[in-house]
């Protein structure tokens, strides 16, 4: 009984300022949104000889346009609603289409990006020489602005005949190997001097110390790299899906609607990769708590 | 020699007589049969002696690595690549990397060697990732529209060094760093500002660290849309990006003081800016350096990928979307050296004030 009010509070003290700073966003965006769009409503009247509007009209009339300099949230989650529940999953309009095809590519990144991150950093801590000659370029491999090359990643490598997932994959994948590789590096140096000659005086081979000691010990390092490398990942898919002309994916729903002026259109698909984002880093965090747990690791 | 050493060797020594056996024609062409002839007999000198190296050994190492790439480069013009050109190429790699190996077994206690071995290491292993991809582009015949070869993408450089300077100077030199200045300052200045509500840390941490985690970059067709083509709306969006991850990092450094430490500042009856000031700032620096570095790089991407929105005819992302249009690779890969130059000197320059002011750090002291 006495553990479950302190945890109970605990979540109040977190929850309530959490959500009192983002309804403050959410005003602070409805305020902008009305003056930010008022000049071109003020012009409208003026153009349509309207001169006794009132400040109620304006503002509703300013939250209401259609191609708002910045739209109002409600407008925007209408959008979402329009263009996910209602629309066919199928259709090119849907974003939960879009959505997915930026997830599936995101994926395929993040997965090939996390297996090599994590060969990487086993390699480097297992050589010296690797480990002096390869890892300052993997840290200044980062330094490349790997996005705004992007564009020509995936043109070359149309030009060659690889299309579709794997060239905005590729850059996913140049994005997520990093902090994996930094955080396992890091990882499986963790076991303790004391746990490394404990493990000597078993005679452990090389390979025993590898996957009874640094490979457990490094799990917690590898979850908080994958939880950066999947955030990260997702931006690539979706800068990489910039350049392919606007087809499908959150990034062409982007570029296309800032193409024609669909404000709207850009803030939605910009708010579904937010929340596709805060929900794959979720995922990992829960697999996080499952595995340290099973592996009684959990505090 | 540890057992990697020697299976370097091997194989170095074993391709190098197994390329002028299948193409003997290398034998008097340039300098690859001496490379040949001087690795096969290093080898065995080293097998023969048995010891780790020593350092004329290694000396020679590197010296025969350094001229099979020599070799091997110049040995491109002279023969039509086959298996024993590879052959070749594999053996003088095999070098390469031995000689890489030796020099970080090195153990020395004076300072400034280590300095040198640490810069050294590095670099030679750079310059082998450089000789291994002309080798193998120009080689194999890779079409100049896919993959050019360094040398070429050198000499684009080198010709059209005022466009990349303007372009610097447009992306770099006002989108980034005023951008950078900006967001990085409102950052810091923010956390400063809800440093004493705790109220408002805790509510708008988690919220920090959501943007952190979102793909921010897609703000920037918004932000063409507001501001304009010019570096304004470019450096509206290096702010954005650069905001959330100064404020988060700072309201974490500023609770980074630990109890005793601020107890004492109490007992010299410091008051609340004192106590910021001398304790809890300095406290913060690992992780105020920490999100300078992140934003170095998150600047330079997001100045570069808002050029792809709309621009004024400068500008590195303008030269890259537009010379890929017009298939010009080389120009592209020059204005990509010029980015990773810049990034990595920003990077570089950003560690070293931080060496300079947090010299107490454990992890600058051992």
């Amino acid at each position: 009984m006495t553990s479950k009010p302190t945890h109970s509070d605990s979540m109040f003290s977190k929850v309530l300022p959490v959500l009192t700073v983002s309804l403050a966003i959410i005003a602070i965006w409805y305020v902008a949104a009305v003056f930010l769009n008022a000049p071109i409503q003020k012009d409208k009247y003026e153009r349509a000889k309207l001169s006794d509007w009132t400040i109620s009209q304006l503002v509703s009339d300013t939250l209401a346009q259609d191609r708002p300099i910045l739209p109002a949230p409600h407008q925007v989650a209408v959008e979402i609603y329009n263009t996910t529940v209602l629309k066919n999953i199928t259709s090119k309009r849907s974003l939960i289409y879009h959505a997915w095809i930026t997830l599936s590519s995101t994926m395929l990144g993040f997965l090939i990006g996390t297996l090599l991150g994590i060969f990487l950093a086993v390699l480097i801590v297992h050589n010296k020489a690797l480990e002096k000659s390869l890892m300052p370029w993997v840290i200044s491999s980062q330094t490349i602005p790997i996005l705004a090359v992007a564009p020509m990643i995936i043109v070359v490598l149309n030009a060659i005949g690889v299309q579709g997932l794997l060239p905005k994959a590729f850059i996913s994948t140049y994005l997520s190997f990093f902090p994996v590789t930094v955080g396992m590096v890091k990882g499986l140096r963790s076991p303790e001097v004391i746990y490394l000659d404990l493990m000597r005086t078993f005679s452990a081979n090389r390979w025993d110390v590898f996957w009874k000691l640094r490979c457990p010990s490094s799990t917690p390092y590898l979850f908080t790299s994958m939880k950066i490398a999947i955030a990260i990942s997702l931006v690539g898919a979706i800068v990489g899906e910039l350049p392919t002309g606007a087809v499908a994916g959150l990034g062409a729903r982007l570029l296309s609607g800032s193409y024609y002026g669909q404000t709207i259109q850009i803030w939605s698909a910009l708010i579904v990769a937010a929340v596709l984002a805060a929900i794959l880093v979720a995922l990992i965090s829960l697999a996080n708590k499952m595995v340290l747990k099973r592996m009684g690791m959990s505090h | 020699m540890t057992g990697l050493q020697k299976l370097l060797a091997l194989v170095s020594a074993s391709a190098a007589s197994l390329a002028i056996v299948l193409q003997p024609e290398l034998a008097t062409a340039g300098w690859m049969g001496v490379y040949a002839a001087l690795c096969v007999g290093l080898v065995v000198t080293a097998f023969l002696s048995r010891r780790p190296f020593s350092p004329w050994m290694t000396t020679a190492i590197g010296a025969v690595s350094a001229l099979g790439a020599i070799a091997i480069i110049g040995g491109l013009d002279l023969v039509t690549p086959q298996t024993g050109f590879w052959c070749l190429v594999v053996s003088a790699w095999a070098t390469g990397w031995l000689f890489i190996d030796a020099l970080s077994a090195i153990e020395s206690r004076n300072r400034t060697y280590q300095m040198l071995l640490a810069v050294a290491i590095p670099v030679i292993f750079g310059v082998w990732l450089l000789i291994l991809w002309e080798v193998n582009v120009r080689g194999f015949g890779v079409p100049q529209v896919l993959l050019p070869p360094p040398s070429a993408i050198g000499v684009r450089f080198a010709a059209s060094i005022p466009t990349l300077w303007a372009d610097f100077q447009q992306t770099f030199l006002k989108s980034v760093l005023i951008g950078y200045v900006l967001g990085c300052g409102s950052g810091f200045i923010v956390a400063i500002l809800i440093d004493r509500s705790p109220f408002l840390q805790r509510g708008l941490l988690p919220i920090g660290n959501l943007v952190s985690a979102l793909p921010i970059v897609g703000v920037a067709p918004i932000m063409v849309m507001w501001f304009g083509f010019d570096w304004q709306s470019k450096a509206a969006v290096v702010i954005i990006m650069t905001f959330f991850p100064m404020l988060v990092n700072t309201v974490a450094g500023l609770t980074a003081s630990n109890a005793m430490q601020r107890d004492l500042m109490k007992t010299y009856a410091a008051g609340y800016w004192q106590t910021l000031f001398k304790l809890r700032l300095p406290e913060a620096l690992p992780f105020i350096f920490n999100a300078l570095k992140i934003n170095s790089t998150l600047a330079l991407i997001g100045a570069i990928v808002a050029e792809f929105f709309g621009t004024p005819i400068v500008g590195m992302g303008f030269r890259i979307s537009t010379e890929v249009g017009r298939m010009n690779v080389d120009m592209v890969w020059a204005e990509i050296a010029v980015a990773a130059l810049a990034g990595s000197l920003f990077y570089g320059a950003i560690t070293l004030v931080e060496r300079v002011l947090t010299f107490w750090h454990p992890s600058y002291r051992s």
